[in-house]
Protein backbone atom coordinates (compact mmCIF):
# COMPACT_ATOMS: atom_id res chain seq x y z
CA UNK A 1 0.00 0.00 0.00
CA UNK A 2 0.90 3.51 -0.63
CA UNK A 3 2.69 5.67 2.11
CA UNK A 4 -0.17 7.74 4.02
CA UNK A 5 0.30 10.91 5.74
CA UNK A 6 -1.59 12.49 8.52
CA UNK A 7 -1.67 15.86 9.97
CA UNK A 8 -0.52 14.89 13.63
CA UNK A 9 -2.36 16.14 16.70
CA UNK A 10 -0.84 13.77 19.96
CA UNK A 11 -2.08 16.00 22.74
CA UNK A 12 -0.83 16.71 26.29
CA UNK A 13 -0.93 13.30 27.65
CA UNK A 14 0.94 12.10 24.67
CA UNK A 15 4.22 13.91 25.18
CA UNK A 16 7.84 12.48 26.30
CA UNK A 17 6.87 12.00 29.96
CA UNK A 18 3.65 12.52 30.32
CA UNK A 19 0.94 9.89 31.49
CA UNK A 20 0.38 8.43 28.11
CA UNK A 21 4.14 8.48 26.93
CA UNK A 22 3.92 4.74 25.80
CA UNK A 23 0.66 5.88 23.86
CA UNK A 24 2.79 7.95 21.76
CA UNK A 25 6.03 5.91 21.66
CA UNK A 26 3.70 2.93 20.38
CA UNK A 27 1.58 4.62 17.66
CA UNK A 28 4.87 6.12 15.89
CA UNK A 29 5.97 2.27 16.31
CA UNK A 30 2.69 1.32 14.71
CA UNK A 31 2.80 3.80 12.32
CA UNK A 32 6.53 2.88 11.08
CA UNK A 33 4.71 -0.85 9.99
CA UNK A 34 1.84 0.38 8.35
CA UNK A 35 3.64 3.18 6.35
CA UNK A 36 2.13 5.99 7.55
CA UNK A 37 3.62 9.10 8.04
CA UNK A 38 2.49 11.47 11.04
CA UNK A 39 3.07 15.45 10.50
CA UNK A 40 2.85 17.02 14.20
CA UNK A 41 1.02 20.10 14.00
CA UNK A 42 3.05 22.59 15.11
CA UNK A 43 2.80 24.69 18.37
CA UNK A 44 -0.36 22.64 18.81
CA UNK A 45 -2.10 23.45 22.13
CA UNK A 46 -4.29 21.43 24.98
CA UNK A 47 -8.01 21.08 23.71
CA UNK A 48 -9.28 21.76 26.98
CA UNK A 49 -10.80 18.30 27.43
CA UNK A 50 -13.65 17.13 29.26
CA UNK A 51 -13.08 19.19 32.04
CA UNK A 52 -12.40 22.50 30.58
CA UNK A 53 -15.77 24.19 29.75
CA UNK A 54 -16.26 24.94 33.49
CA UNK A 55 -13.60 27.51 33.70
CA UNK A 56 -13.05 27.99 30.30
CA UNK A 57 -16.56 28.40 28.97
CA UNK A 58 -18.01 28.03 25.80
CA UNK A 59 -16.08 30.67 23.10
CA UNK A 60 -12.18 30.43 24.73
CA UNK A 61 -12.75 26.10 24.38
CA UNK A 62 -14.06 26.04 21.10
CA UNK A 63 -10.95 28.80 20.20
CA UNK A 64 -8.34 26.05 21.54
CA UNK A 65 -9.66 23.54 18.94
CA UNK A 66 -9.78 26.12 16.45
CA UNK A 67 -6.46 27.19 16.76
CA UNK A 68 -5.10 23.49 16.32
CA UNK A 69 -7.16 23.14 13.05
CA UNK A 70 -6.15 26.34 11.54
CA UNK A 71 -2.18 25.63 12.59
CA UNK A 72 -3.00 21.99 10.80
CA UNK A 73 -4.74 23.98 7.69
CA UNK A 74 -1.74 26.04 7.73
CA UNK A 75 1.15 23.80 7.97
CA UNK A 76 -0.10 20.59 6.49
CA UNK A 77 -2.83 21.08 3.89
CA UNK A 78 -4.37 18.42 2.29
CA UNK A 79 -4.34 15.86 5.17
CA UNK A 80 -6.82 14.65 7.76
CA UNK A 81 -6.21 16.24 11.31
CA UNK A 82 -6.16 12.85 13.27
CA UNK A 83 -5.76 12.72 16.84
CA UNK A 84 -5.17 9.66 19.16
CA UNK A 85 -6.28 10.85 22.58
CA UNK A 86 -9.94 10.47 22.49
CA UNK A 87 -10.63 13.84 24.23
CA UNK A 88 -8.62 15.69 21.85
CA UNK A 89 -10.68 14.10 18.83
CA UNK A 90 -13.86 14.60 20.88
CA UNK A 91 -13.15 18.39 21.15
CA UNK A 92 -11.56 18.90 18.22
CA UNK A 93 -14.30 17.19 16.27
CA UNK A 94 -17.16 19.02 18.25
CA UNK A 95 -15.28 22.24 17.55
CA UNK A 96 -15.40 21.89 14.06
CA UNK A 97 -19.21 21.00 14.51
CA UNK A 98 -20.09 24.59 16.18
CA UNK A 99 -17.55 26.13 13.87
CA UNK A 100 -20.42 24.68 10.84
CA UNK A 101 -23.25 25.39 12.40
CA UNK A 102 -23.35 28.91 13.64
CA UNK A 103 -21.74 31.71 11.51
CA UNK A 104 -21.48 34.07 14.49
CA UNK A 105 -19.40 31.42 16.32
CA UNK A 106 -17.44 31.03 13.82
CA UNK A 107 -16.92 34.72 13.10
CA UNK A 108 -16.19 35.35 16.60
CA UNK A 109 -13.79 32.46 16.79
CA UNK A 110 -11.95 34.14 14.25
CA UNK A 111 -11.72 37.32 15.31
CA UNK A 112 -9.96 35.36 18.59
CA UNK A 113 -7.26 33.40 16.23
CA UNK A 114 -6.77 36.74 14.35
CA UNK A 115 -4.81 37.79 17.76
CA UNK A 116 -2.41 34.81 17.45
CA UNK A 117 -2.38 35.71 13.35
CA UNK A 118 -4.25 32.53 12.47
CA UNK A 119 -7.73 32.24 11.02
CA UNK A 120 -9.89 29.04 10.87
CA UNK A 121 -11.25 27.84 7.14
CA UNK A 122 -12.60 24.07 8.30
CA UNK A 123 -11.11 22.08 5.27
CA UNK A 124 -10.07 19.48 6.71
CA UNK A 125 -11.64 16.64 8.66
CA UNK A 126 -10.95 15.37 12.36
CA UNK A 127 -10.47 11.83 12.89
CA UNK A 128 -9.22 9.23 15.38
CA UNK A 129 -6.78 7.10 14.74
CA UNK A 130 -9.20 4.29 15.23
CA UNK A 131 -10.68 5.65 12.34
CA UNK A 132 -7.19 5.71 10.30
CA UNK A 133 -7.10 2.17 10.92
CA UNK A 134 -10.51 0.64 10.14
CA UNK A 135 -11.42 3.21 7.55
CA UNK A 136 -8.26 3.95 5.54
CA UNK A 137 -6.88 0.53 6.34
CA UNK A 138 -9.44 -2.08 7.14
CA UNK A 139 -9.43 -5.69 9.35
CA UNK A 140 -8.04 -7.58 6.04
CA UNK A 141 -5.34 -5.49 5.26
CA UNK A 142 -4.05 -5.10 8.95
CA UNK A 143 -4.35 -8.78 8.88
CA UNK A 144 -1.69 -8.83 6.39
CA UNK A 145 1.49 -7.15 8.65
CA UNK A 146 0.90 -9.46 11.61
CA UNK A 147 4.01 -11.85 11.92
CA UNK A 148 3.79 -12.71 15.70
CA UNK A 149 0.00 -13.44 16.42
CA UNK A 150 -1.31 -12.51 19.60
CA UNK A 151 -2.57 -16.46 20.21
CA UNK A 152 -3.78 -17.35 23.68
CA UNK A 153 -4.40 -14.21 25.18
CA UNK A 154 -8.26 -12.82 26.11
CA UNK A 155 -8.56 -9.22 25.94
CA UNK A 156 -11.20 -7.32 27.30
CA UNK A 157 -11.55 -4.45 24.43
CA UNK A 158 -12.68 -1.29 26.73
CA UNK A 159 -13.85 1.29 24.01
CA UNK A 160 -15.50 3.51 27.38
CA UNK A 161 -17.60 6.98 26.28
CA UNK A 162 -15.30 9.19 24.00
CA UNK A 163 -14.24 7.63 21.10
CA UNK A 164 -17.54 5.78 21.04
CA UNK A 165 -20.03 8.78 21.99
CA UNK A 166 -21.06 11.02 20.74
CA UNK A 167 -19.89 10.54 17.30
CA UNK A 168 -18.05 7.05 17.26
CA UNK A 169 -17.12 5.44 14.60
CA UNK A 170 -19.06 5.06 11.42
CA UNK A 171 -21.88 1.86 11.79
CA UNK A 172 -20.91 0.93 14.83
CA UNK A 173 -23.17 1.01 17.26
CA UNK A 174 -23.32 2.79 20.73
CA UNK A 175 -23.76 0.02 23.46
CA UNK A 176 -21.60 -2.53 21.48
CA UNK A 177 -19.14 -1.11 19.00
CA UNK A 178 -17.05 -3.98 17.65
CA UNK A 179 -14.44 -2.12 16.23
CA UNK A 180 -11.95 -2.74 19.02
CA UNK A 181 -12.72 -6.42 19.50
CA UNK A 182 -12.31 -6.82 15.74
CA UNK A 183 -8.98 -5.38 16.10
CA UNK A 184 -7.70 -7.45 18.53
CA UNK A 185 -9.15 -10.70 16.72
CA UNK A 186 -7.14 -9.34 13.50
CA UNK A 187 -4.07 -9.49 15.80
CA UNK A 188 -4.48 -13.12 16.09
CA UNK A 189 -6.01 -12.55 20.14
CA UNK A 190 -9.15 -13.01 21.53
CA UNK A 191 -11.52 -11.07 22.32
CA UNK A 192 -14.03 -11.84 25.57
CA UNK A 193 -17.82 -10.38 25.67
CA UNK A 194 -18.32 -8.84 28.57
CA UNK A 195 -20.74 -6.17 29.47
CA UNK A 196 -18.83 -3.05 30.92
CA UNK A 197 -17.35 -2.34 27.24
CA UNK A 198 -18.70 1.42 27.11
CA UNK A 199 -19.01 1.78 30.84
CA UNK A 200 -17.62 5.26 31.99
CA UNK A 201 -14.70 5.48 33.97
CA UNK A 202 -15.34 8.30 36.05
CA UNK A 203 -13.08 10.73 33.77
CA UNK A 204 -12.03 13.91 35.13
CA UNK A 205 -14.00 12.63 38.08
CA UNK A 206 -11.64 10.29 38.93
CA UNK A 207 -9.17 13.52 40.58
CA UNK A 208 -12.04 15.15 41.83
CA UNK A 209 -14.50 12.66 43.31
CA UNK A 210 -12.26 9.51 43.51
CA UNK A 211 -15.08 7.74 45.14
CA UNK A 212 -17.78 7.70 43.13
CA UNK A 213 -15.77 6.88 39.57
CA UNK A 214 -13.61 4.01 41.29
CA UNK A 215 -16.74 2.44 41.75
CA UNK A 216 -16.94 2.76 37.84
CA UNK A 217 -13.48 1.21 37.99
CA UNK A 218 -14.10 -1.74 39.92
CA UNK A 219 -17.11 -2.44 37.55
CA UNK A 220 -15.56 -2.82 34.46
CA UNK A 221 -11.74 -4.45 36.11
CA UNK A 222 -14.43 -7.08 37.79
CA UNK A 223 -16.69 -7.84 34.15
CA UNK A 224 -13.29 -8.09 32.43
CA UNK A 225 -11.86 -10.78 35.13
CA UNK A 226 -15.20 -12.22 35.68
CA UNK A 227 -15.38 -13.25 31.53
CA UNK A 228 -11.64 -14.42 31.53
CA UNK A 229 -9.80 -11.30 30.39
CA UNK A 230 -6.18 -11.46 31.05
CA UNK A 231 -5.69 -7.90 29.16
CA UNK A 232 -7.59 -4.57 29.02
CA UNK A 233 -7.17 -3.02 25.91
CA UNK A 234 -8.48 0.54 25.49
CA UNK A 235 -7.87 3.40 22.52
CA UNK A 236 -8.54 6.34 25.54
CA UNK A 237 -5.58 7.60 27.14
CA UNK A 238 -8.00 9.02 30.39
CA UNK A 239 -9.73 5.36 30.41
CA UNK A 240 -5.80 3.49 30.25
CA UNK A 241 -4.81 5.61 33.20
CA UNK A 242 -7.62 5.85 35.34
CA UNK A 243 -8.14 1.97 34.68
CA UNK A 244 -4.28 1.11 35.67
CA UNK A 245 -2.93 3.44 37.80
CA UNK A 246 -6.02 3.30 40.69
CA UNK A 247 -5.86 -0.66 40.80
CA UNK A 248 -4.46 -0.15 43.82
CA UNK A 249 -6.53 2.33 45.51
CA UNK A 250 -9.30 -0.02 44.15
CA UNK A 251 -8.30 -2.78 45.99
CA UNK A 252 -7.70 -0.62 49.35
CA UNK A 253 -11.26 1.00 48.86
CA UNK A 254 -13.61 -2.73 47.92
CA UNK A 255 -11.00 -5.58 49.16
CA UNK A 256 -10.78 -6.62 45.58
CA UNK A 257 -7.30 -8.12 44.44
CA UNK A 258 -6.82 -6.93 40.66
CA UNK A 259 -4.09 -6.69 38.83
CA UNK A 260 -4.75 -6.73 35.54
CA UNK A 261 -2.70 -5.31 32.51
CA UNK A 262 -4.02 -1.91 30.72
CA UNK A 263 -2.53 -1.27 26.98
CA UNK A 264 -3.37 0.67 24.05
CA UNK A 265 -4.49 -1.02 20.52
CA UNK A 266 -1.03 0.36 18.80
CA UNK A 267 0.64 -1.60 21.70
CA UNK A 268 -1.00 -4.86 20.82
CA UNK A 269 -0.36 -3.96 16.91
CA UNK A 270 3.29 -3.22 17.39
CA UNK A 271 3.70 -6.86 18.97
CA UNK A 272 1.61 -8.39 16.49
CA UNK A 273 3.82 -6.89 13.85
CA UNK A 274 7.11 -8.24 14.78
CA UNK A 275 7.83 -4.83 17.34
CA UNK A 276 10.18 -4.97 20.45
CA UNK A 277 8.83 -4.34 24.13
CA UNK A 278 10.29 -1.53 23.77
CA UNK A 279 8.91 0.08 20.68
CA UNK A 280 5.80 -0.96 22.04
CA UNK A 281 6.18 1.09 25.24
CA UNK A 282 5.52 -2.48 27.20
CA UNK A 283 8.76 -0.76 29.73
CA UNK A 284 5.35 2.26 30.67
CA UNK A 285 3.32 0.01 32.51
CA UNK A 286 2.60 0.07 36.13
CA UNK A 287 0.90 -3.98 35.46
CA UNK A 288 3.19 -5.52 33.74
CA UNK A 289 2.02 -6.98 30.29
CA UNK A 290 3.53 -10.11 31.11
CA UNK A 291 2.51 -12.31 28.18
CA UNK A 292 3.08 -9.63 25.48
CA UNK A 293 6.53 -8.91 26.75
CA UNK A 294 7.15 -13.24 26.02
CA UNK A 295 5.22 -12.73 22.51
CA UNK A 296 7.60 -9.60 21.61
CA UNK A 297 10.25 -9.58 19.36
CA UNK A 298 13.46 -9.95 21.09
CA UNK B 1 -35.94 47.70 31.76
CA UNK B 2 -39.59 45.64 31.56
CA UNK B 3 -41.01 43.69 34.66
CA UNK B 4 -39.82 40.35 35.18
CA UNK B 5 -41.55 37.89 35.07
CA UNK B 6 -41.03 35.05 37.39
CA UNK B 7 -40.45 32.59 34.99
CA UNK B 8 -38.14 34.45 32.97
CA UNK B 9 -35.04 31.97 33.88
CA UNK B 10 -36.12 29.46 30.83
CA UNK B 11 -35.00 32.50 28.63
CA UNK B 12 -32.46 33.46 30.44
CA UNK B 13 -31.13 29.92 30.05
CA UNK B 14 -31.92 30.20 26.45
CA UNK B 15 -29.99 32.91 25.96
CA UNK B 16 -26.89 32.46 28.16
CA UNK B 17 -26.47 28.73 28.58
CA UNK B 18 -24.12 26.68 26.44
CA UNK B 19 -26.96 24.92 24.33
CA UNK B 20 -29.64 26.39 26.61
CA UNK B 21 -31.95 26.62 23.43
CA UNK B 22 -32.94 22.92 23.52
CA UNK B 23 -34.06 22.94 27.08
CA UNK B 24 -38.07 23.23 26.42
CA UNK B 25 -37.69 19.97 24.54
CA UNK B 26 -37.70 17.97 26.88
CA UNK B 27 -40.03 15.41 27.07
CA UNK B 28 -39.50 13.84 30.79
CA UNK B 29 -39.06 10.59 30.32
CA UNK B 30 -35.94 10.06 32.59
CA UNK B 31 -33.67 8.01 30.58
CA UNK B 32 -30.99 10.40 30.92
CA UNK B 33 -31.07 10.28 34.95
CA UNK B 34 -30.94 5.99 34.50
CA UNK B 35 -28.06 6.09 31.76
CA UNK B 36 -26.39 8.15 34.08
CA UNK B 37 -23.00 6.68 35.65
CA UNK B 38 -23.08 8.84 38.79
CA UNK B 39 -26.85 9.00 38.60
CA UNK B 40 -27.61 7.82 42.50
CA UNK B 41 -25.46 10.97 43.13
CA UNK B 42 -26.96 13.40 41.44
CA UNK B 43 -29.61 16.02 43.71
CA UNK B 44 -31.77 16.42 41.01
CA UNK B 45 -31.17 14.23 37.62
CA UNK B 46 -30.83 16.29 34.16
CA UNK B 47 -34.67 16.21 33.50
CA UNK B 48 -35.49 17.09 36.74
CA UNK B 49 -33.70 20.33 36.15
CA UNK B 50 -34.61 20.76 32.99
CA UNK B 51 -38.30 20.71 34.75
CA UNK B 52 -36.98 23.42 37.29
CA UNK B 53 -36.02 25.41 34.84
CA UNK B 54 -39.32 25.37 33.10
CA UNK B 55 -40.62 26.18 36.63
CA UNK B 56 -38.59 29.32 37.10
CA UNK B 57 -36.29 28.01 40.22
CA UNK B 58 -33.02 29.47 39.33
CA UNK B 59 -31.61 30.03 43.01
CA UNK B 60 -32.35 25.99 43.14
CA UNK B 61 -30.85 25.14 39.76
CA UNK B 62 -27.71 27.11 39.70
CA UNK B 63 -26.82 26.30 43.51
CA UNK B 64 -26.95 22.32 42.91
CA UNK B 65 -24.05 20.53 42.79
CA UNK B 66 -26.02 18.29 40.41
CA UNK B 67 -24.75 19.23 36.95
CA UNK B 68 -21.07 18.84 38.32
CA UNK B 69 -21.99 14.97 38.76
CA UNK B 70 -21.64 14.70 34.75
CA UNK B 71 -18.22 13.00 33.67
CA UNK B 72 -19.23 13.85 30.06
CA UNK B 73 -19.88 10.05 29.18
CA UNK B 74 -22.08 11.43 26.52
CA UNK B 75 -24.73 7.94 27.56
CA UNK B 76 -27.53 10.40 27.97
CA UNK B 77 -26.65 12.14 24.75
CA UNK B 78 -27.08 9.20 22.59
CA UNK B 79 -30.01 7.57 24.59
CA UNK B 80 -32.37 10.95 24.63
CA UNK B 81 -35.39 10.60 22.48
CA UNK B 82 -35.55 13.92 21.80
CA UNK B 83 -31.68 14.27 20.75
CA UNK B 84 -30.86 16.81 23.50
CA UNK B 85 -27.45 17.72 23.77
CA UNK B 86 -27.65 17.07 28.01
CA UNK B 87 -23.97 16.78 28.68
CA UNK B 88 -23.66 20.38 26.70
CA UNK B 89 -26.63 21.60 28.45
CA UNK B 90 -25.10 20.15 32.08
CA UNK B 91 -21.71 21.88 30.87
CA UNK B 92 -23.25 25.11 30.26
CA UNK B 93 -25.26 25.24 33.64
CA UNK B 94 -22.23 24.57 35.46
CA UNK B 95 -20.15 27.34 33.93
CA UNK B 96 -22.69 29.82 34.13
CA UNK B 97 -23.77 29.17 37.20
CA UNK B 98 -19.58 29.45 38.53
CA UNK B 99 -19.24 32.69 36.67
CA UNK B 100 -22.10 34.08 38.43
CA UNK B 101 -20.76 33.12 41.69
CA UNK B 102 -23.40 30.35 41.86
CA UNK B 103 -21.81 27.32 42.16
CA UNK B 104 -21.75 25.50 45.65
CA UNK B 105 -18.50 26.42 47.86
CA UNK B 106 -16.10 23.97 47.83
CA UNK B 107 -17.85 21.93 45.18
CA UNK B 108 -14.15 19.68 44.33
CA UNK B 109 -14.63 19.29 40.44
CA UNK B 110 -15.35 22.82 39.97
CA UNK B 111 -12.04 23.40 41.83
CA UNK B 112 -10.57 20.87 39.60
CA UNK B 113 -11.85 22.16 36.39
CA UNK B 114 -10.67 25.69 37.43
CA UNK B 115 -7.51 23.91 38.27
CA UNK B 116 -7.17 22.51 35.22
CA UNK B 117 -7.83 25.38 32.85
CA UNK B 118 -5.29 28.22 34.49
CA UNK B 119 -2.90 25.22 34.57
CA UNK B 120 -3.46 24.92 30.65
CA UNK B 121 -4.35 28.81 30.05
CA UNK B 122 -0.79 29.51 31.41
CA UNK B 123 1.62 27.45 29.13
CA UNK B 124 -0.82 26.42 26.49
CA UNK B 125 -0.65 22.77 27.48
CA UNK B 126 -0.70 20.48 30.53
CA UNK B 127 1.44 20.14 33.13
CA UNK B 128 0.34 16.69 34.59
CA UNK B 129 2.46 17.64 37.66
CA UNK B 130 1.49 20.17 38.62
CA UNK B 131 -1.78 19.86 38.51
CA UNK B 132 -1.56 16.63 40.25
CA UNK B 133 0.12 18.37 43.38
CA UNK B 134 -2.61 21.40 43.05
CA UNK B 135 -4.91 18.81 43.81
CA UNK B 136 -3.45 16.97 46.61
CA UNK B 137 -2.48 20.60 48.19
CA UNK B 138 -5.56 22.42 47.13
CA UNK B 139 -7.06 21.96 50.98
CA UNK B 140 -3.93 23.52 52.88
CA UNK B 141 -0.08 22.13 53.06
CA UNK B 142 -1.05 19.76 55.97
CA UNK B 143 -3.46 17.61 54.22
CA UNK B 144 -1.34 18.03 51.12
CA UNK B 145 1.52 16.25 52.30
CA UNK B 146 -1.05 13.11 53.59
CA UNK B 147 -2.66 13.37 50.18
CA UNK B 148 0.55 13.25 48.60
CA UNK B 149 1.85 10.46 50.67
CA UNK B 150 -1.14 8.51 49.93
CA UNK B 151 -0.71 8.99 46.60
CA UNK B 152 2.68 7.95 46.73
CA UNK B 153 3.01 4.50 45.12
CA UNK B 154 1.34 5.72 42.10
CA UNK B 155 3.48 8.69 41.63
CA UNK B 156 6.77 6.63 42.41
CA UNK B 157 4.82 4.15 39.82
CA UNK B 158 4.33 6.53 36.92
CA UNK B 159 7.78 8.11 37.25
CA UNK B 160 9.85 4.60 37.06
CA UNK B 161 7.40 4.10 33.87
CA UNK B 162 8.30 7.37 32.74
CA UNK B 163 4.97 8.84 32.55
CA UNK B 164 5.35 11.76 35.19
CA UNK B 165 8.52 13.99 34.80
CA UNK B 166 9.34 14.97 38.29
CA UNK B 167 11.40 18.38 36.44
CA UNK B 168 7.88 19.37 34.55
CA UNK B 169 8.06 21.38 38.35
CA UNK B 170 10.39 23.74 36.91
CA UNK B 171 9.06 24.28 33.79
CA UNK B 172 7.70 21.60 30.96
CA UNK B 173 6.26 21.52 27.79
CA UNK B 174 4.19 24.55 26.57
CA UNK B 175 3.28 26.11 23.30
CA UNK B 176 6.10 28.63 21.76
CA UNK B 177 3.56 31.32 20.66
CA UNK B 178 3.01 32.12 24.37
CA UNK B 179 2.35 35.71 23.33
CA UNK B 180 -0.57 34.80 20.74
CA UNK B 181 -1.64 32.05 22.65
CA UNK B 182 -2.69 34.34 25.67
CA UNK B 183 -4.09 37.06 23.41
CA UNK B 184 -6.41 34.87 21.69
CA UNK B 185 -7.72 33.19 24.30
CA UNK B 186 -8.03 36.94 26.29
CA UNK B 187 -10.23 37.96 23.55
CA UNK B 188 -12.33 34.76 23.10
CA UNK B 189 -13.38 35.20 26.72
CA UNK B 190 -14.34 38.97 26.49
CA UNK B 191 -16.34 38.49 23.46
CA UNK B 192 -18.12 35.51 25.92
CA UNK B 193 -18.63 37.65 28.48
CA UNK B 194 -19.64 40.70 26.99
CA UNK B 195 -22.27 38.46 25.17
CA UNK B 196 -23.48 36.71 28.68
CA UNK B 197 -22.59 39.74 30.77
CA UNK B 198 -20.25 38.14 33.21
CA UNK B 199 -17.82 40.63 34.21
Amino acid sequence: MAKKTYSFYPGCSSQTKASSDNYLKSTNSMCKYLDIELKEIPDWNCCGASIGYAEGGELPRITLSARNMALSEQHNPGMDLVATCAACWLSTRESKERLAHSSQTLAEANTALNEAGLTYKGNQAARHMAEVLVEDFGFDELKKGVKNPLQGIKFAGYVGCQTNRPFGLAGESFENPMYLDNLVEAMGGEAVSYDQKVTCCGGALAFSEPEKSQKQIKDIIESAYDHGAEMIVTPCPLCQANVEIYQGEVNKRFGTKFNIPVMYYSQLITVAYGGTAQEAGLDGQLVRATKLEEIAKK
Amino acid sequence: MSEKYHNNFLKEVEEMVEEGQWVKMCMQCGVCAGSCPLGPHWAHPPQEIFMMIRAGKREEVLTSDSMWMCTSCYNCVVRCPRKLPITHIMHGLANYAHRLGLSPKNQPTQQFATMFWNNLAQTGRVNELKLSLGIYFKDGFAQGVKNAMAMQSVGLGMVKAKRLNPMELFGGHGVKDKAGFHAMLKKAREIEDRRKNFA
